[in-house]
């Protein structure tokens, strides 16, 4: 198969199984144990590493923002450039990031076992739709989680780079310096913005995940093979939504 | 298709068993063409064994009936119905047991047998759970109720797949390999299954195998497919003296030292 014809049956594929699982929405509260537990592994097991990566970056941020705003004396702005990228571009790719690594590679590599190892084709002799029991509910848990991946994600990143601010010589601001210019320049809509970046990224990535691991075939080299589709697809999605989605907010 | 009764295993309810109608049916993938041309019917109630060597279109031909496949050609009814309508698998309640038992991973035992009454809402849950507990009891796996998939051996894998069919109180039971990877002992436990959930509950059953004693033992017909195409269709005592000698090599092998068949391969 070409890579054009390939690409586009990913699309289509994508899609359908999009119209499918949508279709199943009605059962969602009598699927809430895996809604639930899809949450959790979505939600609660990321958080952590996303508020790690987090906190480094509103670092690294201020930092790099004090080193060079310090040469024209305007470092009393680091609060708002840290709180406008993060809020903006930085809180919500970050968390698309590490979702796709967390939980997209998982995703992928548990539905592409269950396809290989012939657990799929049971579902459908007892007919019940893939789409329903294993898409659904992670697609409803993503829409859930992926916004508070991206609040935690800014405020932690904020509150990193309020540390440095405060503790490196060079810079040296009050954290209530740091964050009264963080609010004197930010509005309601910046943060807004970074929620919606977060959610499109978050869909989009759980639904292309799920779709590779649903249409793997062969044996459990094609596991492997799967998660690192997933994974690359993933990634080049996230940064070509970036784009278009930064576009349509504007 | 005439219907003969099915006892429901778990009330006395009867529904009807149902046959299955091959007709003319061709497989392709690719320039591959897995099944040519196979034409046979099996009658509501019956055994039927489908044997043949590896890679001779089994497999496939099993997923044509339950519709995880579509023909290239031909056509594969059950109970009069379009196999691979999807339709004909919310009328009729088809089970496959897989070769690899195909069960669960992330659910216990029970839970894998539990799941199709409770996606369905056939019963509430102590009425799914008398069920689950009474296939565990025919297979005998009640110990096993809360063990992990991968914590089970391979015979107790087949018993458990065989016992999540019969919890769908199936019309059509259909079994891949129900016997490959077991010593001769448990194997012949599971023809046992099989012969007696089809005499007690009246189950249409199709089994996929290589184990000559299964369809001996237990088989009202047995087809041999090779190369994609059904080369002989008859009964157990027929097989007994095939007049066919592809037929006569398949199922009465003789291991030859001298002239080893490996080396007529190669030349």
């Amino acid at each position: 198969m070409n890579p054009l014809t390939a690409i586009l049956e990913g699309i289509g594929s994508t899609l359908q199984l999009l119209v499918s699982a949508a279709g199943y929405t009605p059962t969602l509260w009598r699927q809430r144990a895996r809604f639930i537990e899809q949450c959790y592994l979505i939600g609660y097991t990321t958080l952590p590493i996303v508020a790690i990566l987090s906190f480094f970056i509103g670092s690294v941020l201020a930092l790099q923002a004090g080193y060079s705003m310090s040469n024209f004396g305007a470092k009393q702005f680091i609060g708002s450039l840290v709180g406008l990228s993060m809020a903006r571009e930085l809180g919500p790719v970050m968390a698309a990031i590490l979702l796709t690594g967390r939980v997209g590679s998982a995703i992928a590599a548990e539905l592409a076992s269950m396809k290989v190892y012939q657990e799929i084709d049971a579902l459908e002799t007892m007919n019940i739709p893939p789409a329903k029991v294993l898409v659904l509910p992670r697609l409803a848990a993503v829409l859930v989680m992926m916004p508070v991946l991206a609040i935690i994600a800014d405020l932690v990143g904020w509150f990193g780079g309020a540390i440095v601010s405060k503790y490196t010589q060079s810079i040296a601001i009050e954290p209530e310096a740091y964050f009264s210019v963080l609010r004197r320049f930010m509005v309601f809509e910046d943060v807004l913005n970074g929620l919606i970046k977060a959610e499109v990224f978050g869909f989009a990535i759980v639904l292309v995940c799920c779709n590779i691991g649903l249409n793997t075939r062969g044996g459990p080299r094609e596991i492997g093979a799967a998660v690192t589709r997933a994974v690359v697809v993933s990634l080049i999605l996230i940064l070509v939504l970036d784009y278009f989605v930064t576009k349509a907010l504007m | 298709m005439a219907c003969s009764p099915t006892r429901n295993p778990f009330t006395d309810a009867e529904t009807a068993a149902v046959g299955v109608s091959i007709e003319g049916l061709s497989k392709s993938f690719g320039r591959s063409e897995v099944l040519k041309n196979v034409t046979f019917s099996v009658a509501p109630g019956e055994i039927f064994v489908l044997m043949g060597p590896s890679g001779s279109g089994k497999s496939v031909l099993l997923k044509h009936i339950v519709g995880l496949e579509q023909p290239s050609a031909g056509r594969v009814t059950v109970a009069g119905r379009d196999a691979s309508a999807e339709a004909t698998r919310q009328q009729v309640r088809m089970a496959l047991v897989f070769q690899s038992g195909a069960l669960f991973n992330s659910l216990s035992v029970y839970d894998n047998l539990a799941l199709y009454p409770r996606e369905h809402q056939i019963a509430d849950e102590a009425a799914i759970r008398e069920k689950v507990m009474r296939a565990l009891q025919i297979l005998s796996l009640e110990g096993s109720a809360h063990k992990a998939p991968s914590e089970l051996s391979g015979g107790m894998k087949k018993r458990v797949a065989i016992a999540r069919g019969l919890v769908m109180e199936p019309q059509l039971m259909l079994y891949d390999e129900p016997t490959s990877e077991l010593d001769p002992v448990m194997a012949a436990t599971i023809s046992e299954i099989i012969a007696t959930l089809k005499d007690e509950y009246r189950v249409t059953s199709i089994v996929v195998s290589h184990d000559r004693e299964l369809a001996l033992g237990i088989a009202d017909r047995v087809g041999i497919l090779m190369g994609g195409e059904l080369v002989s269709l008859g009964t157990p005592a027929d097989l007994r003296t095939p007049a066919d000698p592809r037929v006569a090599e398949f199922l009465y092998p003789k291991i030859d030292l001298k002239n080893p068949r490996f080396k007529k391969l190669e030349t």
